[in-house]
């Protein structure tokens, strides 16, 4: 066997060493990770996939450590992927979020990784998605991603995630506003957390009166819950909110999603391949640094140039 | 595009401090040399940081331990990393372990310990130096 199928069939058995290599070989992108998807594929699309947003301070970390023991309780095993942002400037990264859930790190039936964006936009990291098909197919019945600590344009969590919850949290100034056109709309569910502070009443009535401008022939209305993370009141509720959006999907919704995610994932793989197949081709020729010398010299522009190129790639296909 | 291997490091607080100044630093000075570094917090089990290291996948482990519980905490923490079959990570630690400690300490295989007023640079060049080759 070599070392994909031999991590593969680990994945598989649910062992715990090889779900934490297979995730590190999609991380770092190597020859291996892509028959490590390819084999592991078919035994996915059992989990309920959760994606939790919000702005730093909101209490993710803290409402996951929750949440996971409530599923816990229900005999649900659980797989958690927690991404905080890499450096612009150093490329490393320091990942906090397992801080507040380290009592769960012991439990058999959890499994917590921490991942860096390593550059990639919209507040989840470019492996985040495959590391989602690893612990679905090592048998995990719910995964819980965490995203970067969010704001307007941190929406990428939609293209991993059927259940999507934001948390919003009293006293964070007026987030509120800023979140307004960003992350409010991929929510299926809204956590007021910390709502045993002052102003908790109010940070529902502002959500509450943006989603009124919202459809209201919509099927699925986001439901607006208040939780405390640290005592874990509110969490049964929230479960019982995401369960009911997991069985709506189901019924209503679930096949014209999938169909979307399916196609959304069809469309970036040939972006990927066919970009890195025409780059790996220019550079080849030595036309490379040439093209890009030109359009540093304004000689020809960058999206002329492109046409230029990708037809000259597709001549011969013609 | 084939991307690019990172050093994954993990900073654990094993026992009973209440005081992870040091820690941090160390974890601060690892991720602005381009590191990825997860960081525990405070009063971890032998048990809870073996199996960190196992499920974060990391390649070193630095451990920092202030309350003198060393002696029992640090060879518990080496069997258990062996037992996971994890034996190929690096560990080095730091805090307050005395200088009559070091041999025994190494003896349970921690490769390096770094005491009090280090540089941060001494340790980055270190881990660097010897983290292991991994596939």
């Amino acid at each position: 066997m070599t070392n994909a199928e031999e991590i593969a069939h680990g994945v598989l058995a649910g062992d715990r060493r090889s779900i934490a290599k297979a995730i590190t070989i999609i991380e770092n992108n190597t020859v291996e990770a892509k028959k490590l998807i390819a084999s592991i594929y078919p035994q996915t699309g059992k989990a309920h996939i959760i994606g939790l947003t919000g702005p730093s301070g909101s209490g993710k970390s803290t409402l996951i450590e929750k949440i996971v023991r409530e599923y816990r309780r229900k005999g649900k095993t659980v797989g958690v992927i927690a991404v905080d942002p890499t450096s612009p400037f150093t490329g490393g990264a320091f990942l906090g979020d397992r801080i507040r859930m380290q009592e769960l790190s012991t439990d058999e039936g959890v499994f917590i990784r921490s991942m860096a964006t390593r550059h990639y936009p919209g507040g989840i990291a470019k492996a985040t998605k495959d590391a989602v098909k690893i612990l679905d197919a090592a048998g995990k019945d719910v995964i819980i991603v965490e995203t970067v600590g969010a704001g307007q344009s941190e929406v990428e969590i939609i293209k991993v995630s059927q259940t999507t919850v934001v948390i919003h949290a009293p006293g964070l100034g007026d987030e509120i506003q800023a979140i307004k056109a960003g992350i409010m709309e991929i929510a299926d569910i809204f956590a007021v957390n910390k709502a045993d502070r002052e102003n908790a009443d109010k940070a529902v009535m502002d959500i509450q009166a943006i989603l009124q401008l919202n459809n209201k022939e919509a099927a699925w209305k986001p439901p607006i819950l208040k939780t405390m993370a640290l005592s874990g009141e509110g969490v049964p509720k929230l479960i019982e909110k995401i369960e009911e959006h997991k069985r709506f999907l189901e019924k209503e919704l679930g096949q014209k999603r999938i169909l979307g995610k399916a196609e959304t994932e069809l469309i970036e793989a040939i972006k990927e391949k066919v970009t890195s197949s025409i780059i790996d081709e220019l550079k080849r020729g030595g036309k490379y640094n040439e093209l890009l010398k030109k359009i540093i010299d304004r000689e020809i522009d960058p999206n002329t140039a492109a046409d230029k190129v990708v037809r000259e790639k597709f001549k011969k296909a013609e | 595009m084939q991307g690019e291997r990172k050093i994954r490091v993990l900073i654990a607080k094993p026992g009973l401090d209440s005081h992870d100044r040091g820690a941090k630093v160390v974890a601060r000075a690892l991720r602005d040399a381009g590191m990825e570094v997860i960081y525990t917090g405070l009063r971890q089990t032998p048990e809870q940081i073996a199996e960190t290291a196992l499920q974060e996948d990391v390649d070193v482990i630095g451990l920092s331990i202030l309350s003198g519980a060393h002696k029992a905490l640090f060879p518990r923490i080496m069997q258990l990393l062996e037992e996971k079959g994890l034996s190929d990570i690096m560990v080095f630690a730091g805090g307050i372990i005395p200088e009559e400690d070091i041999t025994e300490m190494k003896k349970t295989g921690i490769k390096e310990i770094f005491g009090p007023g280090t540089p941060t640079d001494t340790i980055i060049q270190y881990v660097l130096n010897n983290v292991p080759k991994r596939t």
